[in-house]
């Protein structure tokens, strides 16, 4: 098991011979530490690159710029196997004429390990998947959930894997095996404490395996920090929204004498943030998480009318989607409040839980 | 509804009734039949088929059939597995790889004959004068060997880029992750070939043998421009003995000969395609 | 690397060593053929070409030809598809038997069925037509376009036909705007090899045509064996017959690729 680290990585799939700073970069100034042993998530939208960052840590791509260390040793120029990381794909890679135990086999017979030794590894692997009472099944009759286990359980059964990345690896799976799988990874994580990174672009996915998750957008890093940190201080606007169910919610606003203008209403705030608010200038992006509205179906003191537009119930609680004027904010209501679509609601926004963007930057 | 399938059908069993149906029911009337041009045919029963299987020329034909079919096999299918794995993935040299495969497909079998002629033309033709500097005295109207040796070039020649195309689809549908996690397992490249390549090619090799084989039955222009199955009968293949028979109004011997070939034919295009579809499923059970 | 080029190239230079001869040998005067090993013309002559060009036989028999030809690719393509269709779509009675029949149909030796082709057509009165030729190749064409054919629609999800019969189209209409487009490349793929082994078939084409639709196949035979064969002549037709074949491969480069496994990769 290992940590690894990427430094100052950079890659342009542009092989022409401009100039480096005129190519377009699919991936740009990667600084990223996984320490040993740590369940991680590289999350972000499709398309940012996340693919070519695992592309780079795995040895299929050699880096424009940059270098790659496992356990403080460079592997930037070596090959996948001598890296010994391994990798779980969107598409289950089984070897269709062996059975589930050869496949497990296969990477321990190709280092020559004795017969006596893989039997007991390949055994000991199946147990960790549940596949041990099928190692003799064929491989073709398999569903693609346990094919998936069989990647995962050909990366896992080598001691010396210095970490194992899955690549969306919940892609086609069945939605009634999904759950299945994303807790048996978590589990098989958590038993043999080995390095693992869980690419996505499920933010779902993302914060229920990982302890730690790097959040890239168009080839940067963006956040790096466990899931609760990313929830309650997201770096940028775009973080605050894509992380959380639903979204963070942002509104322009202008810090005017104490208190900020919005569209459609004011908020009063305190002196310090107001200090600090000044430092920076004048527009600003507010944003906070529906969960931390609170919500009222009377008058409040400092609270904002709002009129509740649509109501959706997930079961466990309830979105209000509530309208002044042009302005929109969500909400989410667990105790059994009775409002109804149309009602008017007053929403009040806790100066604590607020944060606060400039030029895309959080700064409070 | 169970049975619209066959509303389907119609257009295809109406043409295939006339250029396949009737015409095989008239072989197998033949077959049974005693026809001398002039009288009327005589039913003899199966009196043609044991004529056939006891007949020396026939089972010469059928040996020299099997072994070149098996024969072709043997190298074509392993040599258009090389070409396809050495051809280049994408870029511009694809299309003209391509093409350049497809062209001896559309050459006429009896424009392959004429090749062969003109390359094997004693005293001037390419190969025996090649084949002079090493001292080999070729001559395909002469020797047996020599001829033999040249049909069997020739359909490799013509049909290798055929199964080579197949494989190459075969290839370009194998996911590239495939080979990325079997090299991450540390997978040789025999290995890789062994447990990624060749499992995937399955479904195009079972094409590929079964086309070739049903088509190595029907080799007759090519000997017959040669050498017109000679010399002796070197080259006389099962296609050529049978229509030189049906030629020669020998229809109830035709007849036989034909069914006794299309019987074979299925039988070992059956063997093959079961063969196949299992070699490499069940072998770890 | 490098070494799979090396070995890809010289199979393309030996797989057109025989070709190039023949381009060779058709510019050649019938003289030097005769008397001489040359790898290139000595004395340059296009004359065996401009026989062919101004000869009523030979451009009558190309013709045939792709008369036939084309004729046969249009009916074998009429028949198969619904067939494929039915085969990929619907589990009928009788239907695995149906298809292997088809499929011994594509086994079936066309020497053996020379005799009685020519019987039936002669009763037909459609002997030495056109239309024997293309009939007599839907022996073999069809159950291959039927095989190329489903094996393409076969990858088509079922449910496309599905919602489209939901939505209203009529059973035609969802077939020629919606399913034709779908399996074009595929009905390009069995076109190129119903083409392909029609244009080079010689013994069907021979046995049912005398002079009114005599192929351009059979016009190559006349001759061989005789003493004094035209090599020089024979060789500038067989170079012409090879052009309509290299343009069909052009047209279709781009899916040789994957119609080549026939669709079922």
């Amino acid at each position: 098991m290992a940590r690894i680290e990427l430094e100052g990585i950079s890659h342009s799939y542009d092989s022409s011979s401009k100039p480096e700073d005129q190519r377009e970069y699919a991936v740009s100034g990667l600084d990223i530490s996984w320490p040993d042993g740590s369940a991680n998530a590289l999350l972000g939208p499709s398309g940012c690159g996340k693919t070519t960052i695992l592309n780079i840590i795995s040895g299929l791509l050699y880096p424009t710029a940059g270098r790659v260390r496992v356990n403080g040793k460079d592997v930037t120029g070596l090959a996948p196997r001598e890296r010994k990381i391994a990798q779980v794909f969107q598409f289950p890679v089984v070897y269709d004429s062996m059975n589930v135990f050869d496949n497990l086999a296969f990477p321990l017979r190709n280092q020559k390990t004795p017969e006596k030794t893989v039997k007991t590894k390949v055994e000991e692997t199946a147990e960790v998947l549940g596949l041990a009472d099928r190692l003799k099944f064929r491989t073709t009759g398999l569903n693609a959930a346990d094919k998936q286990k069989i990647s995962l359980g050909r990366s896992i059964v080598r001691e010396d894997t210095a970490a194992v990345l899955l690549d969306e690896p919940l892609t086609v799976i069945d939605p009634k095996f999904k759950g299945e799988l994303r807790r048996k990874l978590r589990e098989v994580q958590n038993r043999l404490k080995k390095t693992m990174i869980y690419v996505t672009h499920d933010q779902h996915e993302a914060l229920t395996f990982a302890d730690n998750v790097t959040i890239v957008k168009d080839g940067r890093l963006i956040q790096k920090g466990s899931p609760e940190e990313l929830h309650a201080q997201p770096a940028t606007p775009f973080i605050g929204y894509f992380i959380g169910s639903p979204g963070m919610n942002l509104l322009d606003c202008r810090l005017e004498a104490n208190r900020l203008q919005f569209a459609d209403f004011e908020l009063p705030i305190g002196q310090d943030m107001k200090e600090k608010m000044a430092s920076y200038g004048k527009d600003f992006k507010f944003g906070i998480r529906p969960e931390f509205l609170d919500v009222a179906a009377e008058e409040k003191n400092r609270a904002v009318a709002f009129t509740v537009a649509v109501i959706e119930d997930t079961g466990a609680y309830r979105v209000l989607t509530c309208d002044r004027e042009s302005s929109r904010i969500k909400t989410r209501v667990t105790e059994s409040i009775n409002i109804r679509e149309g009602d008017r609601v007053w929403l009040e926004f806790p100066e604590d839980k607020v944060n606060l963007f400039y030029n895309e930057q959080r700064i409070v | 509804m169970k049975n619209r399938g066959w509303l389907f059908q119609i257009p295809a069993l109406a043409i295939l009734s006339i250029s396949a149906f009737i015409p095989l029911m008239t072989v197998i009337n033949y077959s049974l039949h005693y026809i001398f041009a002039g009288s009327a045919p005589t039913f003899v029963g199966f009196d043609n088929y044991i004529e056939v299987l006891r007949d020396p020329a026939f089972q010469g034909a059928l040996i020299r059939q099997l072994f070149f079919s098996m024969g072709i096999l043997a190298v074509e299918v392993p040599l258009g597995i090389c070409i396809a794995l050495s051809m280049p993935r994408r870029g511009p040299a694809v299309a003209l790889c391509l093409v350049l495969l497809g062209i001896p497909l559309l050459i006429p079998f009896n424009v392959v004959g004429i090749i062969a002629r003109v390359l094997t033309q004693s005293s001037v033709g390419l190969i025996p004068e090649f084949l002079a500097l090493v001292n080999y005295d070729f001559n395909v109207s002469k020797y047996p060997v020599d001829a033999f040796a040249t049909i069997f070039l020739l359909d490799v020649w013509h049909w290798t880029p055929l199964v080579a195309l197949l494989c190459y689809a075969g290839l370009q549908a194998i996911p590239d992750a495939f080979y990325q996690a079997a090299r991450i397992d540390g997978a040789s490249s025999w290995k890789m070939f062994r447990y990624v390549t060749l499992p995937k090619l399955r479904s195009v090799l079972i094409i590929g043998v079964l086309l070739r084989f049903m088509d190595s039955f029907k080799i007759y222009a090519e000997p017959l421009l040669l050498t017109g199955g000679g010399p002796g009968d070197a080259t006389t293949f099962l296609s050529l003995h049978v229509a030189r028979k049906a030629e020669s109004y020998q229809l109830g011997y035709a007849g036989a000969s034909s069914f006794i070939y299309l019987f074979i034919v299925i039988v070992f295009s059956y063997v093959f395609f079961q063969l196949m579809t299992h070699i490499g499923k069940g072998e770890n059970q | 690397m490098k070494k799979r080029y090396i070995f890809l190239i010289c199979y393309l230079v030996v797989l057109f060593i025989p070709i190039y001869w023949m381009i060779n040998t058709s510019l050649k005067t019938d003289n030097e053929i005769l008397k001489e090993l040359t790898l290139i013309p000595k004395d340059l002559t296009f004359k065996n070409y401009a026989e062919i060009f101004t000869s009523p036989l030979w451009r009558s028999s190309f013709m045939n030809s792709l008369i036939y030809v084309c004729l046969n690719v249009v009916i074998s393509l009429i028949a198969a598809i619904p067939a494929a269709y039915a085969f990929s779509r619907w589990k009928f009675r009788g239907s695995h038997h149906l298809f292997f029949w088809l499929l011994t149909n594509r086994m079936a030796p066309a020497a053996v069925f020379m005799v009685p082709f020519t019987e039936l057509y002669y009763t037909l009165h459609i002997y030495d037509t056109h239309l024997a030729v293309a009939l007599a190749h839907c022996l073999f064409n069809i159950p291959l376009a039927i095989w190329i054919l489903e094996g393409f629609m076969s990858g088509i999800p079922r449910e496309i036909d599905e919602t489209a019969l939901i939505d209203g189209y009529s059973f035609p209409r969802f077939f020629g705007k919606i399913f034709f487009p779908l399996i074009a490349p595929g009905v390009g793929v069995a076109a190129f090899f119903c083409f392909t082994f029609s244009w080079i078939e010689l013994i069907l084409a021979k046995a049912l045509t005398i002079t009114d639709a005599k192929p351009v196949v059979v016009t190559l035979t006349v001759g061989i064996g005789a003493e004094g064969v035209r090599w020089g002549l024979l060789a500038a037709a067989g170079v012409l017959t090879m052009v309509p074949g290299a343009i069909v491969v052009y047209f279709v480069r781009n899916y040789i690729a994957k119609g080549f496994a026939l669709g079922r990769v």
